[in-house]
């Protein structure tokens, strides 16, 4: 199937049988969560069929449902402002009638029991008193209850993401209870020990592409993180020779009291690896807000910030391409608070010559440009100021190949002449451009790789942890 | 594109071609025999709304939730004080418009205040401030009604080449604000709030100290127009601000600034001051009453949301 | 023992309603009565219908700016239309719900600013209640007369109907699966929508419900005062957002409290007795509720600031 511009999933095969529990791993982009989306009725395939329990055709969230298909997402999706057996109420549409509060609360209950005994989570309580751990538990154990029917598959995206060791061993053990009693469970997780020990068959996937397709007691650790990673493709890639040359531009204390420290120097590229929503853009919105106030303008500009949702984040929609262009440099092309028109008109066709944006007319919205072109203007809205660092959160998400390796370049030149860039990026190809690279794990630094040491191997080890969650 | 095009490309010009409509309309009922009067009182009583109207048009700009609902308050308490203190006096006029505009800062920076200390939303954060600011108004308004200084009453009264005073007064407001809207950093800044908040703080836009200054602006206007609107009837009335609550907030909206935010546009405000008050002078004169009025207006108001909210479907 | 956040959410409003209530009786002992109560909470009941109208609407992230001149029109069609002839009366009332119920579908659709249509909706109420009574006129139908003036034994009137219109939003706003869902869709739509719920109707139904409880107020406020005009509740727009927040509901997220906004409403009609107890003169009466709003506001902050940290600790 093709993913907005870009192709998510290319002639994926992937089935699922009753009794087993499929793992599914991959770095960041294989295409995991799209083929979550496929499979829960939330995406329908451009091309290809999926089909429950033999019968395809139909497809939407509710023909999951009505197939038994739950999923426990890995962001938290219940409603925070009411009690644990209200939220049962709404995820199961069948709970009817007068006696409704109690039987929800029955059924939660039970399950709550039987996945995580001796657990102490009130289920009169409302969401928001549950603390994140808890409220994990509720929403698996929503999952898992049935009325009438058990379910029949459940997709658990990262379900021990927020669980202490004790607590994912249980659900763990849950797990293959459910799969030995008939039901099929798809686990997703970046924690291989429990791929490896809970699922029968594990399932690789890399660009969209299933890699590897075997059972479970085929693969360690290091033979998952082998098929996860690509032949080493060769880069013709210079990176610059004087590293942590005087006292650093940028520097941060551990993330969440343990980790390693964060540190940048002068015409640096540092990279930040690891799983997608491990801490990275926080970490980065963190060293952004610290330096800008938000009750005065600063008179000189220290850092630019290159958002990577661009929808979410990073252009102004109402907005013509040259004004979100020089939103960032106003200071500099005014006088007494007055905007100069002439010199950011000069600035427009100065960057839109230098970048290369495909426009007519830099007039036009912005979201007359192409996804491609649109990135490239947000890289010059914070290359365009005198900021000596800029933070980029990922900004290459969605962009063709042509524009990348255009900005690439001038990155490169950027750095020469001085520039520090930290850049988070999801791609590997990417990450291996940088000078040194930060993973992440749980929010907290895990390594530091410097130079040839900068290898997808090596980042793949540091960003899956081996045992249990810490 | 061509210039007609251009021209109805401008989300303002409805409210000028329905004001139009409605002028004629009305000076054909009236066998044209009143379209000066018409015309002069049309624009006294839309420069009231324009001013107010373009300072809760800076707080609307700034993004879904922000508006200011003191406004009437804060219109009250200045003419009343600014009355109080000139005393009668002539010398005492400009005096008198520093304390409306300082009352008008110190009232913006309290709203901003409550916001951002209580972290509550504008609307109740205005809401509370307007109560206490009315009280000190009926407060300060015990007593004999003053009257506002003869050169001053004089001034808002008459016209000069035959536009209004106040007329030329909110012109001139209105030019300000459109060069701070469309020329300045500020302009840019508040725009940009009102598209993304977040967005507008990660390329470097100081949020907080924005919106103060808007909330600020907003509170002065309103302390201006208070002043101004006391001057011109003679005297601070209690309930002189009461109907610019809702009238501030329709002619934005009728103008077509987007309710969502980040757009807005100055000639819009005219258009639809003008218009609210000839659709009043025009149901006048064939003899409705003012309920007609009332259902007239909400019904114009929701069309204009309801195609407005189309047309931004990008959102 | 851990007190929920619903329960904490509680405790300021009744606390402040007691320390009000005993504060009235210490400064006028007289008030301690069955006919001093009655006076005391006379306009309450009215207001606490409107608040708990108000609070319907917020409990999905909406607020209603057309509140006091649709209570008005209602009021104006009781003494008019219901009391000369119930039956279009009646119809009119229903027209007025399913126009609510239009709106919140208009409002969901388009995905429009609450506070813009229901401004525009004000003008449009306050139109047709001018047009029926351009004067104060009208009279109340007998019953609602007779059913707002009767003096149960032991307690006054106005605290036995406080009583049970608190009883009854709670059952149906915290009890029932429709309370449920509509407190859902205020907390998190995506999750009630990809259960398979239509957040569309629920919406519909709660604007609905949220008219029939201001359609409730308007004959309540024509019970009391006898006549009506087309201005006589513009000042329950802002009673009714103040006492929902008093009462401890917010403005997103679905958490609102059926029990806490009939006390806000309580405690506001009481403000005004309190106040002019306390021989605050009648000019700063309007602004010490203004700054009673403030304070609760600022206490529920610093008692949230204390929760959240009892919780990372």
């Amino acid at each position: 199937m093709t993913f907005g511009a870009v192709k998510a999933l290319d002639g994926v095969d992937l089935t699922i049988h009753a009794g087993e529990c499929v793992g599914l791993v991959g770095h960041n982009g294989a295409g995991k969560s799209t083929i979550v989306n496929v499979i829960n009725g939330s995406l329908t395939p451009h091309a290809g069929t999926v089909s429950y329990g033999g019968n395809a055709g139909q497809h939407g969230i509710s023909v999951a449902r009505a197939n038994g298909i739950r999923c426990v997402f890995q962001e938290l999706s219940l409603c925070p402002n009411l009690t644990v057996s209200e939220n049962v109420r709404i995820m199961h549409g069948d709970l009817k009638g007068w006696n409704w509060r109690s039987r929800a609360l029955a059924l939660i209950k039970a399950q709550l029991k039987e996945i995580f005994p001796g657990h102490n989570i009130d289920c009169d309580s409302t969401i928001d008193d549950l603390s994140i751990a808890e409220r994990q538990m509720v929403e698996i154990a929503i999952s898992f209850a049935g009325i009438g029917q058990r379910p029949k598959l459940i997709i658990l995206d990262e379900p021990t993401s927020s669980l202490d060791a004790g607590l994912a061993a249980q659900l763990m053990a849950y797990v293959r209870r459910f799969v030995a009693e008939g039901g099929s469970v798809l686990l997703i997780s970046h924690i291989l020990g429990e791929i490896l020990s809970t699922s029968d068959r594990i399932v690789v996937m890399k660009d969209g592409r299933v890699v590897a397709d075997r059972m479970a007691f085929e693969f360690n650790s290091r033979s998952l993180v082998e098929a996860m990673g690509s032949v080493v493709r060769e880069r013709e890639w210079q990176r610059s020779t004087a590293m942590k040359a005087g006292s650093p531009v940028l520097s941060m204390s551990p993330r969440r009291g343990h980790g390693l420290a964060f540190e940048a120097y002068r015409g640096e590229i540092v990279g930040l690896a690891g799983l997608g929503g491990h801490g990275q853009t926080e970490a980065l919105l963190e060293l952004y807000l610290s330096r800008n106030s938000n009750w005065w303008a600063a008179r000189r500009r220290e850092t630019a910030f290159v958002a990577g949702d661009r929808s979410l984040n990073g252009a102004f929609a109402l907005w013509s391409i040259l004004k979100n262009l020089s939103i960032t440099s106003l200071g500099e092309l005014s006088s007494r608070g007055m905007i100069d028109r002439g010199r950011e008109d000069r600035l427009g066709e100065d960057w839109k010559k230098r970048i290369e944006i495909r426009t007519p007319d830099m007039q036009n919205r912005i979201l007359s440009l192409s996804g491609g072109n649109q990135q490239k203007v947000l890289f010059a809205r914070a290359l365009a100021t005198a900021a000596g660092i800029v933070l980029m959160d990922d900004p290459m998400r969605g962009v063709d190949v042509g524009t990348k390796q255009e900005v690439y370049e001038i990155l490169r030149t950027e750095a020469t002449s001085g520039r520090t860039f930290v850049w988070y990026s999801t791609e590997m190809d990417e990450i291996r451009l940088c000078d040194r690279v930060y993973v992440f794990r749980e929010g907290a630094i895990v390594a530091e790789l410097v130079g040839d040491d900068i290898t997808e191997k090596h980042i793949l080890a540091a960003s899956f942890s081996e045992g249990k969650a810490a | 594109m061509n210039a007609p095009r251009l021209l109805l490309s401008k989300p303002w010009i409805w409210s000028f071609v329905a004001t139009i409509t409605v002028w004629i309309i009305t000076v054909l009922f009236t066998g044209g025999a009143s379209s000066l009067g018409l015309s002069q009182a049309a624009l006294t009583f839309a420069a009231f709304s324009v001013i107010v109207g373009i300072g809760q048009m800076f707080v609307i700009t700034l993004g879904p939730g922000n508006i200011d609902l003191s406004v009437p308050a804060t219109m009250t308490l200045s003419g009343t004080l600014a009355l109080k203190l000139m005393d009668v006096q002539d010398s005492m006029i400009v005096v008198g418009l520093l304390l409306s505009v300082l009352l008008g800062t110190v009232l913006g920076i309290g709203n901003y205040a409550l916001i951002k200390l209580l972290r509550i939303p504008p609307i109740i954060a205005t809401l509370s401030m307007s109560f206490i600011v009315q009280s000190t108004a009926i407060w300060a308004n015990r007593g004999l009604r003053i009257k506002p200084p003869e050169v001053l009453a004089s001034f808002t009264t008459s016209s000069l080449f035959g536009i209004p005073n106040v007329a030329i007064v909110a012109l001139a407001l209105s030019a300000i604000a459109w060069l701070l809207l469309e020329k300045s950093i500020y302009g840019r800044w508040i725009s940009a709030i009102g598209q993304s908040t977040f967005a507008a703080r990660m390329t470097g836009i100081p949020v907080d100290g924005t919106r103060l200054v808007t909330y600020m602006l907003c509170a002065v206007l309103a302390s201006i127009c208070g002043y101004l609107l006391a001057s011109f009837s003679g005297g601070a009335a209690l309930n002189m601000g009461a109907e610019y609550l809702l009238m501030s907030i329709a002619v934005v909206v009728i103008g077509g600034t987007a309710v969502a935010g980040g757009n807005s546009n100055i000639p819009g405000i005219w258009g639809a001051s003008l218009f609210m008050f000839l659709v009043v002078s025009m149901l006048n004169t064939y003899g409705f009453g003012a309920g007609f009025r009332l259902i007239l207006t909400g019904l114009i108001i929701i069309a204009v949301i309801l195609m407005a909210g189309g047309r931004q479907s990008t959102r | 023992m851990k007190l929920s956040s619903g329960t904490l959410r509680l405790i300021i409003p009744a606390v402040s309603l007691a320390l009000l209530l005993a504060a009235v009786f210490y400064m006028q002992p007289r008030a301690m009565s069955y006919t001093g109560l009655n006076l005391l909470f006379n306009l309450a009941v009215p207001i606490a219908l409107a608040t708990v109208a108000q609070m319907l609407i917020m409990a999905v992230n909406d607020l209603d700016l057309s509140m006091g001149t649709f209570v008005s029109f209602c009021a104006c069609v009781t003494a008019t239309f219901l009391q000369a002839s119930p039956a279009m009366g009646v119809l009119i009332f229903l027209g007025a719900i399913a126009a609510y119920a239009a709106m919140g579908m208009i409002i969901h659709v388009r995905e429009l600013p609450s506070i813009v249509v229901t401004l525009g909706m004000s003008f449009f109420w306050g139109g047709l209640a001018v047009l029926m009574l351009p004067s104060p006129g009208g009279e109340a139908p007998g019953w609602v007369r007779w059913l707002m003036t009767s003096k149960p034994p032991f307690v006054p009137m106005a605290i036995v109907a406080s009583v049970v219109i608190a009883a009854v939003t709670h059952f149906l706003i915290m009890r029932s699966s429709f309370g449920v869902l509509i407190r859902g869709v205020g907390g998190n739509f995506r999750s009630v929508e990809r259960a398979g719920w239509s957040v569309i109707r629920i919406r519909a139904a709660t604007y609905a419900l949220a008219a029939l409880f201001a359609v409730l107020s308007g004959i309540a406020l024509v019970g009391l005062t006898t006549s009506a005009d087309a201005n006589i509740a513009l000042r329950y727009t802002l009673l009714s957002i103040a006492g929902v927040i008093l009462g401890g509901g917010e403005f997103v997220g679905g958490r609102v409290s059926p029990i806490g906004a009939v006390i806000g409403a309580l405690t506001l009609a009481l403000a005004g007795s309190f106040l002019s107890f306390m021989r605050i003169s009648p000019d700063w009466q309007i602004g010490a509720q203004g700054a009673i709003l403030i304070v609760v506001l600022a206490l529920r902050l610093f008692l949230n600031r204390l929760e959240r940290r009892e919780k990372i600790q």
